[in-house]
């Protein structure tokens, strides 16, 4: 069990390594660099030497990777392009907020999701199954640059509740930031729900057809006592990959809905970044989504492990 | 009429098709059951029999309905219960023991747990006495330490030991009425001896009332004291067992005996023709009407009603059955197979040993096995041309290992495989060339599974034709119709898919396939095996032919001794990968013999009520093959000293030719021990 978890974090770190090689050569590659967009015109002559001398772009490739790497290692990025500050400052507030984005979805959205989906499972081919299942077929199908807008459009526009956009300084207080988060949150945690919702719905199906849940129906075990007993705990397991999944990429910026409301997180980051060809930061939050990513996904793992009986034996024996 | 514990009345259930017609599983069954009694319902996969048993507890499957009728338990329709209601007597009054075990218990539980759901459900006991009753139930059901056993989960038990946890589950409530639903199939043969005698001895001991559901009427002549036989949702001979299995009177039950290979009966038995139709396409008629040999002009427009003959205690469905009344006793006839074997070797496999351990990175690297105790070890077998071997032995004993080492589809780890005398086949797949692969093919067990459901007859048959020879268009066309030809199916299967095929027809063109490529020998694992009785003896007749016709060589892995017997000319005895037996099939099932294949021969289930099985040994495997002396040390009840611990047995020939590997004398093996 320890071998295997070590494996697993080892085999993180490559997958980490191997996504920094990838962002730094495609940066690399890119026609232009930091210096020819920040000089724009001025990109020639003694200007340009001197920036790349400042920005220490006129060693090898190699070597600027090997001390990037070092660097990022400890938590430092570099300077920022366009702010000129370090990227480390910059991404602090930003992975807040989006933190403070995700969670709110993640507990609004997953108990919801997995309520649903129970109901929709048990009541099959019933009123409240056909009911919801309309619902979340509908809310998994709208864009959520259309949902957004339009939550946008009736809430703030038309009955005034709350405010349509976010516009308040990066490093806003938590407190300050609530009433803005409530319209990204429902529209983000819309798609995310009825996803879930869905997924849970036939993994329930699935377990309820199966030979033991017959058979524990011929036993006598009361319904309710059956469903939390002998079908809720197999049918939820494989939520648990999916629900990671989820809030991976929940924390990876939710790019979309982020810009329609213009909410100051990682996915506005990255679209920003990438328009100010500010490399370095991009560099970073490649980095930083793939942890996010790999670090999630291994939780999931372990998770799935250890509540599974046969897994966990199967992994001893071997 | 008190001593009626179920009572079946009318019974129709059904469901309703895409095109919105009302198509019946079961079609108005009456049955009672009495108190005390075993009741065992037979019929090939499809016949409704699962559905009727799952009735007789009030459960309807998803997506089916109850048209009409009743099952009533003391006096009340179970049907129309409310489900409040039917929790009080589901595991309490009506238990279940389901077929697989393995799928019927939940996962995430520990057995302990789901024992004690079921105390907890239906007995008064307080949780001291309830652990003390689990012990008593698993002991009960002869499972070793049952303390321990209760804080495993299922998948870690074997095939066996969760049926016996099932059955101890089933056995918690102490049920009037016990329903068994095919609860040994699946299971090797040995351990199905021991969980019906189990079962038998429950019977005996509680009083309970069975109904015991299963296609196997070896099985079902074991325990039941009433058979009803069930055919295309119908009841067609309801009597006696003894009767029913000695004089049927109705032409399905007396063919579906026919086709059954026995163990004292050399050769192929006699096969019926077709296979049961599908729910909702007869029309009018007898149901059996196509397939029947003594139907007449009035089978084929009137629908035979039950027939109640009060001197015989037998209910019958046939208009005809007189001519059956007289024929008496099923006269099995065999077509007698010939040994048509050439001195000729055809495939020699010598010192071979194949490991599944799982490699250390060293090893890896340089490419090469190590294991000093592999799943299979020194195998040697010297296969003649136009002969049929078949490996024989309870599952891990590494049958199904040597074949797939022969194909190529797994490394040996030592010995060699030698093709024609003087050909080395690589034991690794890439390595050998295409003509290597041709010469061997491989028809699977499966072949819901081994045929790509996405394309038709003509493309699966085309398949090897345009590999190994390059065919296109018309002479493509000819052969591939040739080949259906030659497994019986007509032109108009080239366009079909094999979800519209039944499981025989399936298996046909498997067959065909196989036999598209010319291969010198064709490997067959355990092809029957997932087949109905009827169709097993029909596609053993047609490998039978296909080999007269072509020449070819087979090699047949199967657990079911009878079948061996019937298609064999040689047969070899495996346990723990090792060879225990090799020899004419004559010899090997006479005595003297391996003590093994006495174990395996004892716990063959034969369709007559007077032949019981004989429970030698044990039938619990172990992990992993002893490290050294005899494999079978284990479980043989013949040991004659630390000897079998410390030495591999040497071979010993009989008279005839028969190789056994054991330390006792062959004067002594002569002797029965029971």
């Amino acid at each position: 069990m320890l071998f295997l978890i070590i494996k697993r974090i080892l085999l993180g770190f490559i997958t980490l390594f191997i996504v920094s090689i990838i962002t730094f050569v495609g940066t690399e590659v890119l026609p232009g660099d930091a210096c020819t967009t920040y000089l724009e015109r001025q990109a020639f002559g003694e200007q340009l030497e001197a920036c790349y001398r400042r920005l220490g772009l006129n060693v090898p490739a190699y070597e600027r990777y090997i001390s990037w790497a070092l660097n990022a290692i400890q938590g430092d990025f570099g300077y920022s392009l366009s702010g000129e500050m370090p990227i480390k400052e910059v991404l602090g507030p930003r992975i807040k907020n989006s933190l403070v984005l995700a969670s709110a979805a993640i507990f609004i959205g997953i108990p919801i999701a997995l309520i649903l989906g129970i109901i929709t499972a048990l009541w099959r081919d019933k009123l409240p199954d056909v009911a919801i299942s309309t619902v979340t077929i509908f809310a998994m199908t709208i864009p959520e640059f259309i949902s957004a807008t339009l939550l946008i459009l009736i809430i703030a526009i038309w009955l005034e509740w709350l405010p349509g956009i976010v516009i308040v300084p990066t490093d806003v207080s938590f407190l300050e930031l609530l009433p803005n988060i409530i319209l990204p949150v429902v529209a983000i945690a819309m798609i995310m729900t009825a996803h879930m919702a869905r997924m849970v719905r036939s993994s329930v199906i699935q377990v309820m057809a199966s030979e033991y849940v017959q058979m524990a129906i011929l036993k006598g075990v009361p319904y309710w006592k059956m469903v939390f007993k002998h079908v809720l705990p197999n049918a939820l397991l494989p939520a648990i990959n999916v629900v990671a999944l989820t809030i991976a990429w929940l924390l990876g910026g939710v790019v979309v809905t982020e810009v329609v409301f213009n909410y100051p997180g990682l996915g506005r980051l990255v679209i920003e970044s990438i328009s100010n060809r500010d490399l370095p930061t991009v560099q970073a939050l490649a980095i930083i989504l793939a942890s996010i990513y790999v670090s999630i996904n291994l939780l999931a793992d372990l998770l799935t492990l250890m509540l599974n009986p046969r897994l966990k034996t199967l992994q001893i024996r071997k | 009429m008190t001593d009626i514990i179920q009572k079946v009345k009318n019974l129709s259930i059904g469901f309703r098709s895409k095109k919105g017609e009302e198509i019946l599983i079961l079609k108005n069954i009456s049955t009672n059951i009495k108190k005390g009694e075993t009741v065992g319902i037979v019929g090939e996969s499809g016949s409704g029999k699962s559905t009727l048993a799952l009735a007789m507890m009030g459960y309807v499957k998803h997506g089916l309905y109850t048209i009409g009728g009743e099952c009533q338990f003391n006096s009340s329709n179970l049907l129309k219960m409310k489900s409040k209601d039917l929790e009080k007597i589901r595991g309490r009054k009506i238990a279940m023991i389901p077929q697989n075990a393995g799928q019927a218990l939940t996962p995430n539980l520990k057995i302990g747990y789901q024992i004690d759901e079921a105390l907890q459900l239906h007995s008064d006991l307080n949780e001291k006495e309830r652990e003390k009753k689990i012990s008593e139930l698993l002991n009960k059901v002869r499972l070793p330490s049952p303390e321990t056993i209760a804080l495993r989960y299922p998948h870690e038990l074997s095939g066996g030991q969760q049926q016996r946890v099932a059955v101890a589950m089933a056995l918690a409530g102490t049920p009037d009425l016990l329903l068994l639903d095919e609860p040994t199939t699946g299971l090797d043969v040995t351990t199905q001896a021991h969980v019906l005698e189990l079962l038998n001895f429950i019977a005996k001991d509680t009083g309970t009332s069975m109904v015991y559901v299963s296609h196997d009427l070896g099985a079902i002549a074991q325990v039941s004291d009433r058979i009803i036989v069930m055919y295309s949702g119908e009841i067609v001979l309801e009597g006696p067992s003894r009767d029913i299995l000695k004089r049927p009177i109705h032409p399905y039950t007396h063919g579906l005996l026919k086709s059954i290979p026995k163990l004292s009966l050399a050769g192929l038995p006699e096969s019926m023709p077709g296979s049961q139709p599908q729910p909702g396409t007869i029309q009018s008629g007898c149901s059996f009407f196509d397939r029947c040999n003594f139907s007449d002009e009035n089978c084929k427009n009137n629908s035979p009603q039950l027939e109640f003959l009060k001197d015989i205690n037998t209910s019958v469905r046939c208009f005809n059955y007189e001519k059956l009344v007289k024929e008496n006793q099923v006269s099995q006839t065999v077509n007698k197979i010939k040994n048509k074997s050439q001195d000729k070797e055809i495939l020699n496999l010598s010192e071979v040993s194949i490991s599944y351990a799982k490699q250390k990175l060293l090893d890896q690297i340089f490419n090469r096995i190590s294991d000093d105790n592999p799943t299979v070890k020194d195998i040697n077998i010297n296969i003649k041309k136009g002969e049929t071997i078949a490996l024989v032995g309870e599952s891990g004993s590494g049958k199904s290992t040597i074949l797939k080492s022969i194909a190529g589809l797994l490394r040996t780890k030592d010995g060699l495989i030698r093709f024609d005398e003087n050909r080395n086949l690589s034991s690794d797949l890439k390595e050998r060339d295409p003509n290597d692969l041709r010469i061997i093919q491989l028809i699977f067990q499966n072949p819901d599974e081994s045929l790509n459901p996405n394309h038709t007859v003509e493309e699966i048959i085309a398949q090897p034709l345009k590999l190994y020879f390059g065919l296109k268009g018309e002479e493509l066309k000819k052969n591939i119709i040739d080949l259906l030809q030659k497994v019986r199916l007509g032109e108009f299967y080239t366009s079909r898919y094999p979800r519209q095929l039944s499981g025989g027809e399936k298996q046909r063109v498997a067959v065909a396939r196989a036999f598209a490529a010319k291969p010198d020998i064709i490997l067959c694992d355990e092809v029957t095996s997932a087949l109905d009785v009827s169709v097993q003896a029909a596609v053993l007749n047609l490998l039978q032919q296909l080999k007269e016709d072509f020449g070819t060589t087979y090699i047949f892995v199967s657990h079911d001794l009878a079948v061996v017997r019937a298609i064999s000319d040689r047969v070899a005895v495996l346990y723990q990968g090792r060879l225990c037996e090799v020899g004419p099939s004559n010899d090997v099932y006479k005595f003297p013999s391996h003590p093994y294949t006495e174990v395996l021969l004892g716990a063959v289930l034969e369709p007559d009520p007077d032949i019981k099985p004989k429970l030698v040994a044990e039938d619990i495997v172990e992990e992993r093959p002893p490290e050294k002396g005899c494999s079978f040390q284990g479980r043989c009840s013949r040991m004659v000293g630390d000897i079998c611990k410390k030495e591999i047995p040497p071979w010993q020939l009989t008279d005839s030719g028969n190789a056994i590997r054991c330390h006792i004398p062959i004067k002594e093996l002569q002797k029965e021990q029971f």
